[in-house]
């Protein structure tokens, strides 16, 4: 029956498949005709017309200054604002719950703790990673907030404290203490400033070179160094003058490191995030640089 | 007609293209033939009006559809226990709380490949199936054929069979033709919206759900996919039809390359069938001693088939392999006081086997059937085996990645580590944390208060992950760089364990 009627409509029958052909022929070779179905075709301008459904709801076409706005008025920007509404309300009771309680609630409250600190690492990315490093590494100069070790205070106030008014960042109630610039001012010599240095090194239990003048050193360091540093060099966090004789060294160990601070002397500078950052986000960054393994009680 | 020549083409060298030929060319049937140099390149529908038939694939055919529907439709109101911490329904895909419940199983996001498992096993199961009989999956199991075939059932109750709806479509059409078109399209949109609802059920709770979605207080997306759910159950069952298997699905094409020349296939004995003649005619001829038929060319086979094949033809894209046609034969057959049979599932290889009068041959066990039956054995046993022996709770650890170390004031070495432990039991658990590597190590865990009694236990809820942050000091000699370490989790009341592996490292 296929075949009478294939023969009927068109001449041209392929012998191996019985199939008509379209007529076109190259070299030799014709092509089958396996007509698509005609509802193919009219999907195919079904999703044109669409498409076209697009330009009308949606921005679409550029023009001069702006674009088409589509009837609904949707954009990308509304759309991220409405979405982030949606979070804010969604957290909404814990961040109440942060902003009235206080540090030490926040601490010993496991639920309130998690929270303040999921709020707190990525402030801390966007805040803090720059200067002290991804996970408050820190680096030459800039503090490491996993250690143990705190030159303004490790309890929670403190942190507060700092990171609210900074440490000479132009904030009066910030920290001011800085390292005098000993040599630069004329207030040691050069003789006295690598006497010290090597004196600073030996409280920490460093070796130093056979033949250094470490009774010098600790004249030298008795006079300038101890209304800060205290008389044992074991620091002075009211002025931020780190610890001398633990393992751990803001600058570096080397000689040459600590003489260059006694030439130049040393001072930081830490903003202050107080106007900066809201109120919440200050308090869950307390919490989570607290937390990241040096907090004190 | 077709020569029977044709049936001589074997199965694997026989083009797919003929049946579709043939389908289309046929579709042309009663409408002018074009101008001879205009040649159509796309090609108008051609209504199918099945007949209803009776008969063994007839019964299997409408059992299948009454369990997998039934399945499908009330599944979801299945009641399964859990405890008051998990879902009690049965089947659950509980995407806001990412996780599958399945009866006694239940499946966390991380144990996807469960998924990939069951994946595996309906691939290989779909070549199997095929290996052994074809495309029965087309013409019994496929969503596609079943919703199909209910909604032909449905058409054949509102505007009658085959004969009564296409006389009424031929005439003019009258009020009565209109009303009967109206009811089944009602009731078509009723099955699809029907099917749509059962489809949102299985993602929460379903006679909440139900509550909801009467009240006018189901959530828009449940709505949505009802919607969607509605339309393409409506268009595919009711307009799209055997349109998907022969244009739009890609498992007769596939199928095709997978086949092979000992399976089973809803097939024409052309050898016992050919040449066609009439009963009477038949009688005449065999009196005379000349070859006459089984087949008399009723068309019966043609007129049950849901795709619109003359399985006559041989081999077809567009057969599914339903055996409609096989009862529709036999039915004839037997009136005939023939045998039955002429239609069935059988080889190309045993009619050429019977021509030249030797016995059907059927090789059931194969390289190819074995090797399915084999991967699916593996497959199905591997995942079993998981499942079965899969832990209830589990630990992973991840290393601070800045700083990778810390030194403290004395000197000593720390590392922070983020730990989760996950307790996939319904009730909530406790652990206790152990280390090993590092010898002369404390650990601390940030914001974790010990109990009373100065115990270190991490409890986390029924069904749920808990996050610590855990800091580990080193108060012993350097270590070197690396050393390796194993945390270990366990159950402070059952004793069951669970590590992980990370390394110390200092400078």
């Amino acid at each position: 029956m296929a075949q009478d009627l294939n023969q009927q409509e068109h001449k041209e029958i392929d012998a191996v498949t019985g199939t008509s052909t379209t007529g076109h022929e190259w070299d030799g070779i014709r092509e089958l005709n396996t007509p698509l179905p005609r509802w193919w075709l009219w999907t195919f301008y079904l999703c044109i017309v669409w498409a076209v459904g697009y330009w009308v709801v949606y921005p679409a076409w550029p023009l001069l200054t702006n674009s088409t706005q589509g009837i609904t008025g949707w954009h990308a920007r509304s759309a991220i604002v409405a979405d982030i509404d949606e979070l804010k309300l969604l957290r909404g009771p814990m961040m109440d719950k942060l902003t009235s309680a206080s540090l030490q609630e926040i601490a010993g409250d496991q639920q309130l703790l998690e929270f303040a600190r999921a709020l707190g690492k990525p402030a801390f990315a966007d805040n803090c990673a720059p200067c002290h490093g991804a996970g408050g590494g820190g680096g030459k100069g800039y503090p490491d907030l996993n250690d143990d070790d705190w030159l303004w205070g490790g309890k929670l106030a403190d942190i507060e404290n700092t990171i609210r008014h900074g440490a000479r960042g132009g904030d009066d109630d910030g920290h001011q203490g800085r390292m005098p610039a000993f040599g630069r001012d004329g207030l040691l010599k050069a003789n006295e400033i690598s006497a010290v240095a090597d004196y600073v090194r030996s409280l920490s239990g460093l070796a130093t070179e056979p033949g250094v003048d470490l009774a010098l050193g600790k004249k030298t360091f008795a006079d300038n160094c101890t209304l800060c540093h205290g008389p044992e060099g074991k620091g002075n966090r009211e002025v931020g003058a780190p610890n001398l004789t633990d393992k751990l060294w803001f600058y570096g160990s080397d000689k040459k490191i600590i003489m260059e601070g006694l030439q130049n002397g040393r001072g930081g500078v830490m903003p202050a995030w107080g106007g900066r950052l809201s109120e919440p986000t200050i308090k869950a960054l307390t919490v989570y640089v607290h937390s990241l393994g040096g907090g004190e009680k | 007609m077709i020569a029977p020549a044709t049936h001589t083409v074997s199965l694997d060298q026989a083009p797919a293209a003929p049946g579709l030929a043939r389908l289309v060319a046929a579709a042309e049937v009663g409408s002018p033939p074009p101008p001879e140099e205009e040649i159509p390149l796309y090609a108008p529908r051609r209504q199918i009006y099945p007949q209803s038939v009776h008969g063994t694939f007839r019964r299997i055919k409408t059992a299948v559809l009454v369990v997998s529907l039934g399945i499908y439709y009330l599944l979801p109101f299945v009641r399964w226990d859990r405890g008051p911490n998990a879902p009690s329904q049965a089947a659950l895909l509980d995407l806001p709380n990412h996780r599958f419940y399945l009866f006694f199983i239940e499946i966390w996001p991380q144990e996807v490949y469960y998924f990939t498992g069951l994946l595996i096993l309906a691939a290989i199961g779909l070549f199997l199936m095929n290996a052994i009989a074809g495309r029965v999956w087309c013409g019994y199991l496929c969503p596609q054929t079943v919703w199909t075939d209910l909604f032909f059932a449905i058409e054949r109750l509102v505007e009658g069979d085959r004969r009564e709806h296409m006389q009424r479509d031929r005439q003019k059409w009258t009020v009565e033709t209109y009303a009967r078109k109206a009811v089944k399209h009602f009731l078509w949109l009723m099955v699809a919206w029907w099917t749509g609802g059962a489809w949102v059920l299985y993602f929460a709770d379903a006679p909440t759900l139900v509550k909801q979605l009467a009240t006018g207080q189901a959530p828009f997306v449940a709505y949505a996919w009802i919607g969607i759910l509605t339309f393409t159950t409506y268009t595919l069952a009711g307009h799209m039809r055997e349109q998907v298997c022969l244009y739009m699905c890609p498992w007769p094409r596939i199928q095709a390359a997978l086949t092979d020349e000992y399976a089973l296939n809803v097939t024409y004995r052309y050898d016992r069938g050919e040449p066609r003649c009439s009963a009477k005619k038949a009688e005449q001829l065999r009196v005379q001693g000349q070859p006459a038929g089984d087949c008399v060319d009723c068309l019966q086979c043609v007129h049950v088939c849901p795709t619109g094949v003359d399985i006559r033809g041989g081999a077809d894209l567009g057969c599914i392999q339903c055996g409609l046609c096989i009862d529709a034969c036999d039915n004839v057959m037997s009136k005939l006081g023939r045998a039955t049979g002429l239609i069935a599932f059988d080889t190309d290889i045993n009619i050429k086997r019977r021509l030249e009068g030797q016995q059907p041959f059927f090789k059931l066990l194969r390289m190819r059937t074995a090797l399915y039956a084999f991967i699916i054995a593996v497959a199905g046993g591997v995942m079993l085996y998981t499942l079965a022996t899969r832990d209830s709770e589990g630990i992973s650890v991840i290393h601070d990645r800045n700083p990778m170390f810390v030194r403290l004031s004395d000197g000593a070495l720390r590392n922070g580590y983020t730990i989760r432990i996950v307790n996939k039991r319904l009730k909530r658990r406790e652990f206790i944390l152990g280390f090993d590597g590092v010898p002369a190590s404390l650990i601390d865990f940030v914001g974790l208060p010990p109990r009373d009694d100065g115990q270190m236990l991490i409890d986390v809820g029924p069904d749920q992950t808990r996050e610590v942050r855990i800091l580990v000091t080193d108060y012993g000699a350097p270590p070197p760089t690396s050393t390796r370490v194993v945390f270990r989790i366990t159950d402070v009341a059952t004793g069951e364990q669970s590590d992980a592996r990370d390394h110390f490292f200092g400078p």
